[in-house]
């Protein structure tokens, strides 16, 4: 959904809250380590925030310091107006967490221990039963709900995990990698249930798919080494990319080097690059200041008369703009050693 | 107390839902009978009371509560599971007091399985009742202090054989701190109301006062506040790690 989508429609019910979380000069130290380097973030009610970063950029512990697992070193984390560290139970009350691997007790079934959530949150017997059944429904998890969860595949066991955090139909949903692990099918489900939720909720999921960031995430933040480095649409993060309004151009070898000097002539071309396939060259044209340059391509394509095999524009590269912004220069002075 | 309870019931079940109850409750009531029947001569001593069986209570606590508390909060930690149940909208003390809670309740199932013994001395002769009930309660309580040191020291790592090990050793302290190898390495340096303090420390010596048929009140504060105190230390570590 795009931004605007949604604040629209939170506007229009007017229920407009753009504070359920906020993070304050957030700070984690584990030792001499900062593990988290003072993040500031909001998100609102409709939000989709995807936290990005390679392996030890601090999401995890971002996630634990907001569910009240770790206590920050220093500055806040808030949800629902409630400090986490003063109010924690509040705090809690108003969050759903699926912490990292999706950890549950494995000697219960997955019924009983969504029971026991359901009792810990203070549903009466007859309530947690209506919010067992809602969460096994909305996580299809009716055909191993009597099986010790220790015995169930990975994609259930995450699923009983995310029913566990859904159960009490929190207004702010926090979720280390959610779809880890999953089989491509199970992530299907897993994201639209995602987005089935996303409209009235606050929702922050960590993850290091990039195709999950524009499937399901209205915001992508990118952390690396405990700061933010990057806070954008995912359409806006792509803008960053090399490849945004791209366009790639298939055709024949012996065309190539003649199409290669026209469209270097095209005012918006900044370069044109070329890989050779068997007979065929692909070109990658890139524009100038990311303009749109597919009309032009395709129009001079016609009246050239090239035997044009494949032409389209891109909208950019995830990873490309992912890589540029989380390789620092310790990890490239590696790289040049080995 | 809307906390505690779902957390005691979870815990309790969990022993049940596993092999480790059933090989515990084996494996105590055995090591009960060979020491009171084989080790303690019963049979011998020609007298209808449970002195020898409760005589051996410190020692085989020593190892079998330690072997129960050690899985409280390491396995937690290890699992992962710690981190969904401290991120539950539960107040940390319902936690710890509902797992406690639920380990001591379970040492009270495997320590009244021992019921056998009492109807066999009261088959035998009439031994004094009384007696029998005050060492049974005594004993409860003993368990209950030695399971709270464990309780405290499994939360500090998320080794359980560690967290097996130092308990032993501290438990072993506890016990036998009015004995010589204790206070001898406090009389060397620390004032002697100190020394006086630690040897009242002993588990023993409370034990062996309530098991003679007297509980006495400064016994059973003895142990109920050696619960509170290592709980609260339980809560304490829980919270320091929160902190990093």
């Amino acid at each position: 959904m795009h931004p605007t989508t949604y604040f629209s429609k939170a506007l229009t019910w007017g229920q407009l809250r753009t504070d359920m979380i906020e993070l304050e000069q957030l700070t984690k130290k584990f030792g001499p380590v900062t593990a988290v380097a003072g993040i500031d973030l909001k998100a609102g009610v409709g939000e989709v925030l995807g936290f990005l970063g390679p392996n030890g950029a601090g999401k995890s512990t971002t996630m634990k310091m907001i569910t009240g697992y770790l206590a920050p070193t220093s500055g806040r984390a808030r949800v629902c107006g409630h400090d986490v560290e003063t109010q924690t139970l509040q705090a809690q009350a108003a969050m759903g967490y699926l912490p990292e691997g999706a950890p549950a007790y494995g000697d219960m079934t997955p019924r009983q221990f969504l029971n026991f959530i359901a009792q810990v949150r203070g549903f009466s017997d007859a309530a947690a039963k209506a919010r067992v059944d809602a969460a096994v429904g909305k996580t299809e998890l009716d055909p191993v709900l009597e099986q010790p969860i220790e015995t169930l595949s990975k994609g259930f066991k995450r699923r009983v995990g995310l029913a566990q955090a859904i159960l009490h139909d929190p207004p702010v949903l926090i979720m280390d990698e959610p779809t880890d692990g999953l089989d491509p099918n199970q992530k299907h489900s897993v994201r639209a249930l995602i987005r089935a939720m996303a409209s009235e909720k606050t929702i922050i999921i960590s993850t290091h798919l990039l195709d999950e960031v524009e499937a399901v995430c209205t915001r992508a933040v990118i952390i690396d080494r405990g700061r933010i480095v990057a806070d954008g649409t995912p359409a806006q993060l792509l803008a960053r990319s090399r490849h945004h309004n791209a366009v790639t151009l298939t055709l024949p070898a012996a065309q190539a080097e003649r199409a290669k000097a026209k469209l270097k002539s095209l005012g918006p071309v900044a370069s044109v690059e070329q890989s050779d396939i068997s007979g065929t060259a692909r070109l990658s044209i890139f524009p100038k200041n990311g303009s749109l340059l597919i009309e032009d391509v395709s129009a001079l394509a016609v009246a050239e008369k090239w035997d044009v095999k494949e032409l389209y524009a891109e909208a950019g590269r995830l990873d490309e703009v992912f890589r540029a912004l989380t390789t620092h220069d310790a990890t490239r002075a590696r790289e040049a050693r080995t | 107390m809307k906390y505690v309870w779902p957390i005691f019931r979870r815990e309790f079940a969990a022993y049940f839902a596993t092999p480790l109850a059933y090989v515990f409750i084996v494996i105590f009531l055995f090591a009960m009978g060979a020491f009171t029947f084989y080790v303690g001569r019963f049979y011998d001593n020609g007298q209808a009371d449970l002195t020898v069986f409760f005589g051996y209570h410190p020692w085989l606590y020593l190892f079998l509560v330690p072997a129960i508390a050690m899985r409280l909060w390491a396995e937690e930690r290890k699992t992962g599971t710690m981190e969904l149940l401290l991120t539950l909208p539960a107040p940390l003390w319902a936690s710890v007091a509902g797992k406690y809670l639920a380990a001591w309740a379970f040492t009270g199932v495997a320590l009244a399985l021992t019921f056998p013994i009492w109807i066999t001395v009261n088959y035998l002769g009439s031994p004094d009742n009384g007696v029998i009930v005050a060492s049974y309660i005594g004993s409860f309580l003993m368990a209950g202090g030695y399971l709270a040191i464990g309780a405290c020291i499994s939360a500090t790592t998320g080794n359980q054989v560690i967290a097996f090990v130092v308990s032993v050793v501290v438990c072993f302290l506890f016990t036998i701190s009015g004995a010589p190898l204790v206070l001898d390495f406090f009389r060397a340096w620390a004032p002697l109301p100190l020394v006086t303090a630690i040897s009242s420390f002993s588990v023993l010596t409370h034990f062996a006062a309530i098991s003679q048929g007297v509980i006495d009140l400064r016994d059973v504060v003895y142990f109920l506040s050696l619960i509170a105190l290592f709980l609260t230390a339980n809560v304490a570590v829980v919270d320091l790690k929160k902190a990093g």
